[in-house]
């Protein structure tokens, strides 16, 4: 174990958790300029966090201790899914204790308490939020661990990085699989950051929200953690996201501190990309109905499963 | 043979004093204070012995032995090898936390006397460990029908209720209907030599037609037991009826025997299996995962949710069975003993987890009287103990690192995900959309037990009386302890187990896991590929950020915080009727997996005076399968019945007629 890659683990976890909060202002700002509206600042959501901490936690008097812990677990649980997914080295000590399929188990942890944590108060919202929660999570994450399948055939292996470094590193070829699976991992990526057409992020109150419903009852510093864990589960998706389908520009190979430095700004451009476009997507399609999540969810597991039955058929 | 000189007769003794322990039951058989705080906590330290027996034997070379009992010329012949052992450690391990809980569960007035349950319960334990020591068919019959026999009088505890002697019998059906597969499995296998040893079995080399009978008739027979769809009709029915502790030595431990079975005769006495067996445990077993979890989800009963789940599980165990028949098939032999000892990993895992479910709807059964989920809820105030505990092994059974559900699926995954380039085009375009399958499942599961946990233990409580709703005893906790504990250790030390399971999968099928060179706290499983998991680091980096962040928040912070009622949206008076209720949490799988339910709906009309809006949902098979084939009996039947004419001159004409016959065929 080097020091440098010691490094480059920490420097992931540090820019995980400082930049979540930044790629939702971005991708706030963004939705706003396409949407004709002023946008707020894009470091609203530091404010938002900072005055949470500030505040006293106000708890339901039905409230468990299950209430309490969910949301260090929550947050817990994103922060090491930063530390497992390769956003600027391949070459991190953490990566040996978890693969990809550990990585979807770890955000099924966090999806699993979130959900608990809304049933404990016993109300309405809660316990529907959950229950949506659930109906989404059961379809996406299979579709998920598809995903993360073809990639893994293709590069036999399933830990992350190795994957990583594999689609980076061969000459360019085009997988018609992975072009499948990339707009299953989209489909995936916007139901299970509840945003549009799954669920609205600018609502507080509304019948068929979801994530916002979970959350309704915690307040102060529990309310802080679970909107930067939130934060950070989208951002962990984004980096999902890019090393799978947009590896290049992480550091491959042996760390050098030139490789570790050139892919934090190569980074930073692929969020702003990937934020202007999740911001185009918000903007450009409907809220579907709860009803109808359950088909749009069904496409993005049969795509990926299609993904990989055209692997295996073309080998490609 | 000298007294206990070999772990084989260790092993015997042990199960001797089990059927000792159920005897001396008889002693006082209205006694609770003596079957429960003397015979149970006898049984429970009995079980923890086996198991300690039993795993310090798993290496060691098989033995052998004749018992002098038995009919005459016909001895009980036993035999101990790996997998034998490792199934009396699950046997042995998981009993002695049941039995500890036992003994603190059984109350006075409920059906059977405390005594003659003990004697019930001790011969099923004992019986299931002949079956997996017998080595000939007649003692693994008379043990397999012990075994049937034992648990249907412990199902049918509650005997004066009319819907208990329905699911008992049932079950005893169906479990009949499995023997007699097996016994005919087992005529085909003597292979002519009519000899019925299993010693005979494995030299007698069937054609490969009779040995797809056998194998298909093996199946069928113990897939009645393991529940396999469409042969689990009975499980849904017969665990909700059956005592708690038995309920989850029946889910825990019982349907394992039926994986031993399959993998007895797979494996072991029909020598080399085809590929295309393995392909029909596929098929069979992956259907039996999907359907079992989807009724699970929909489920309003807890206990009825568990046996759901059960057959999900078996059907994930088959699963992994057949994967490895068909890679020891075409030759992959590093991945079918993966896929084997993935499918082993589960059944330990799923026998602590269920059996600490179980148990624990046991003791809200206890503790409320109730079994439908729309009347409980809020009890994790009221029984902290079994609910926390409850919860470790919901998180196991929803397969969450780093508890031990998700190691067993994570192997399984893995021998998926290595199996392309199979020699057959066929099974390679299979085997993605059978990974696709166990994802799904996976999934599922975690909706499953989010509901079971969420509406029992969290919420407000749906019924007043909740309110008097207390925790469990000591005797209860230890039981609970112990099993998840299990559930922990098998969660957090997978190179251990798989050290273990390596030896059995060796002895058992032709295939050996290549050794790979890693540290004990991480899981390679196979060398080369790139795949590994360590779930010590895993939990330790997941507890240090959570108690990290505890910390710096409140260093920054405070930890300031007041209690006040929950937001009612400014309407006021929220009930805990408003609450999602137990079909609300259903609703979902019942509108997306429709094609799976017979679903009967009585929507209400706007005119209705006494609107009502009512659910009921089938089984399909139960309805397509069951029931014509029960009305074609009862029609055979009474075709039949006219020769029944009530007057013994027909009678004697029938004698005489048969004698007739018989004298002309034999002359």
């Amino acid at each position: 174990m080097k020091a440098i890659e010691l490094l480059t683990q920490a420097l992931e976890l540090i820019a995980a958790l400082a930049a979540a909060p930044l790629f939702l202002g971005w991708v706030n700002q963004c939705r706003a300029w396409l949407q004709n509206r002023r946008a707020p600042s894009i470091w609203l959501p530091y404010r938002g966090i900072r005055k949470l901490f500030h505040k006293d936690a106000v708890i339901a008097t039905s409230a468990s201790p299950l209430f309490r812990v969910a949301p260090y677990i929550v947050f817990g649980a994103m922060v090491v899914a930063a530390g497992i997914i390769p956003s600027m080295g391949t070459r991190l000590p953490f990566t040996d204790a978890a693969d990809a399929i550990a990585l979807v188990g770890l955000l099924a942890t966090a999806r699993v308490f979130l959900a608990l944590a809304a049933m404990d108060i016993g109300t309405a919202f809660g316990t529907l939020g959950a229950r949506r929660e659930m109906m989404v999570g059961f379809l996406a994450e299979p579709a998920l661990l598809m995903v993360i399948f073809v990639a893994s055939i293709i590069s036999a292996t399933t830990a992350l990085p190795a994957i990583t470094e594999n689609l980076a590193t061969q000459t360019l070829g085009l997988y018609p699989s992975l072009a499948f699976t990339a707009i299953a991992f989209t489909l995936v990526l916007l139901a299970e950051n509840a945003r549009i057409p799954i669920d609205n992020p600018a609502t507080h109150l509304e019948l068929t929200m979801i994530h916002e419903a979970m959350v309704l009852e915690y307040s102060a510093r529990h309310l802080a953690l679970m909107e930067w864990a939130s934060a950070l589960k989208l951002f962990n998706y984004a980096c999902i996201g890019f090393a799978l389908f947009i590896p290049w520009g992480v550091s491959t190979g042996e760390t050098t501190p030139l490789g570790l430095l050139a892919s934090i700004p190569l980074l930073a451009a692929k969020l702003l990309v990937a934020g202007a476009g999740l911001a185009l997507i918000e903007t450009i399609s409907a809220k579907l109905r709860v009803f109808r999540a359950p088909e749009f969810l069904a496409v993005a597991f049969l795509l990926a499963v299609l993904g990989l039955l055209v692997h295996l058929l073309l080998g490609a | 043979m000298p007294f206990i000189d070999s772990s084989l007769s260790a092993c015997l003794a042990l199960i001797a004093v089990w059927g000792l322990i159920g005897l001396a039951g008889l002693l006082r058989p209205k006694s609770l204070v003596f079957v429960g705080r003397t015979l149970f906590p006898l049984g429970a330290v009995c079980g923890l012995a086996l198991a300690v027996v039993a795993a310090t034997s798993l290496t060691a070379p098989s033995e052998q032995a004749v018992l002098p009992v038995g009919l005459p010329d016909l001895p009980v012949h036993v035999r101990r090898d790996a997998l034998t052992s490792l199934f009396l450690v699950l046997l042995g391990a998981t009993s002695t936390g049941i039995s500890a809980f036992a003994a603190g569960y059984f109350r006075r007035g409920q059906g059977t006397a405390p005594g003659l349950l003990c004697l019930q319960y001790h011969l099923f334990l004992a019986s299931m460990g002949l079956v997996l020591l017998a080595d000939d068919a007649y003692a693994f019959m008379v043990a397999w029908e012990t075994m049937a026999l034992s648990s249907y009088f412990l199902v049918t505890t509650q005997h004066a209720i009319p819907e208990i002697r329905r699911a008992g019998f049932l079950y005893l059906l169906i479990a009949h209907l499995g023997a007699i597969a097996i016994l005919l499995s087992f005529g085909v296998m003597q292979g002519g030599s009519w000899q019925f040893t299993f010693d005979a079995m494995r030299s007698a080399h069937l054609a490969p037609q009779w040995a797809a009978v056998a194998f298909l008739l093996a199946l069928f027979g113990f897939g009645a037991k393991a529940g396999l769809v469409p042969l689990h009709v009975w499980l849904p029915e017969a665990h909700p009826a059956a005592p708690s502790p038995v309920s989850a030595l029946m889910s825990g431990v019982m349907l394992k025997t039926a994986v031993y079975g399959v993998l007895r005769v797979t494996f072991d006495l029909l020598g080399t299996p085809e590929w295309w067996w393995g392909l029909v445990l596929l098929a069979v077993g992956l259907f039996s995962a999907l359907y079992g979890v989807v009724f699970a989800a929909a489920q309003t009963d807890m206990k009825r949710l568990l046996a759901w789940s059960s057959i999900e599980n078996l059907g994930i165990i088959f699963t992994g069975i057949g994967l490895a028949v068909v890679f020891n098939g075409v030759g992959m032999h590093a991945l079918g003993a993966l896929a084997l000892i993935a499918a082993l990993y589960h059944s330990l895992n799923h026998a602590f987890i269920k059996s600490l479910l179980f148990l624990g709807t046991g003791a809200v059964l206890h503790s409320t009287g109730e079994r439908n989920l729309g009347r409980l809820g809020g009890l994790i105030h009221r029984m902290p103990w079994v609910a926390w505990l409850t919860l470790v092994g919901a998180l196991a059974m929803a397969g969450l690192p780093p508890l031990n559900g998700f190691v067993s699926e994570w192997l399984l995954l893995q021998a998926f995900l290595f199996a392309h380039e199979v020699p057959r085009t066929f099974v390679n375009m299979i085997l993605p959309v059978g990974a696709a399958l166990v994802a799904l499942c996976a999934a599922l599961g975690a909706y499953v037990m989010v509901k079971f946990f969420g509406v029992i233990f969290l919420g407000q409580p749906r019924e007043p009386s909740l309110a008097r709703a207390h925790d469990a005893g000591v005797l209860q906790r230890i039981g609970l302890i112990w099993l998840a504990l299990g559930c922990f250790a098998l969660g957090l030390m997978p190179t251990r187990v798989i050290g273990a399971l390596r030896v059995v999968v060796e002895r058992t099928s032709a295939a050996a896991l290549p050794h790979v060179e890693s540290p004990w706290w991480l899981l390679v499983p196979l060398p080369g590929r790139g795949a590994s998991y360590s779930a010590p680091v895993f939990l330790i980096a997941l507890t240090a950020v959570v108690v990290l962040t505890v910390f710096t928040v409140r260093l920054f912070y405070h930890r300031r915080a007041r209690r006040a009622a929950a937001w009612d949206c400014g309407f006021g008076g929220l009930t805990a009727r408003m609450q999602d209720t137990a079909e609300g949490f259903g609703q979902p799988i019942r509108h997306i997996f429709g094609a799976f339910f017979a679903m009967k709906r009585e929507l209400p009309s706007a005119f209705d005076a006494a609107p009502r809006y009512r659910v009921s949902i089938g089984d399909r098979i139960w309805q397509g399968l069951y029931l014509p084939l029960g009305a074609l009996v009862q029609r055979v039947a009474d075709a039949f019945a006219w020769l029944q004419q009530g007057r013994i001159a027909t009678y004697l004409l029938y004698s005489f007629v048969t004698l007739t016959v018989l004298l002309a065929l034999m002359l």
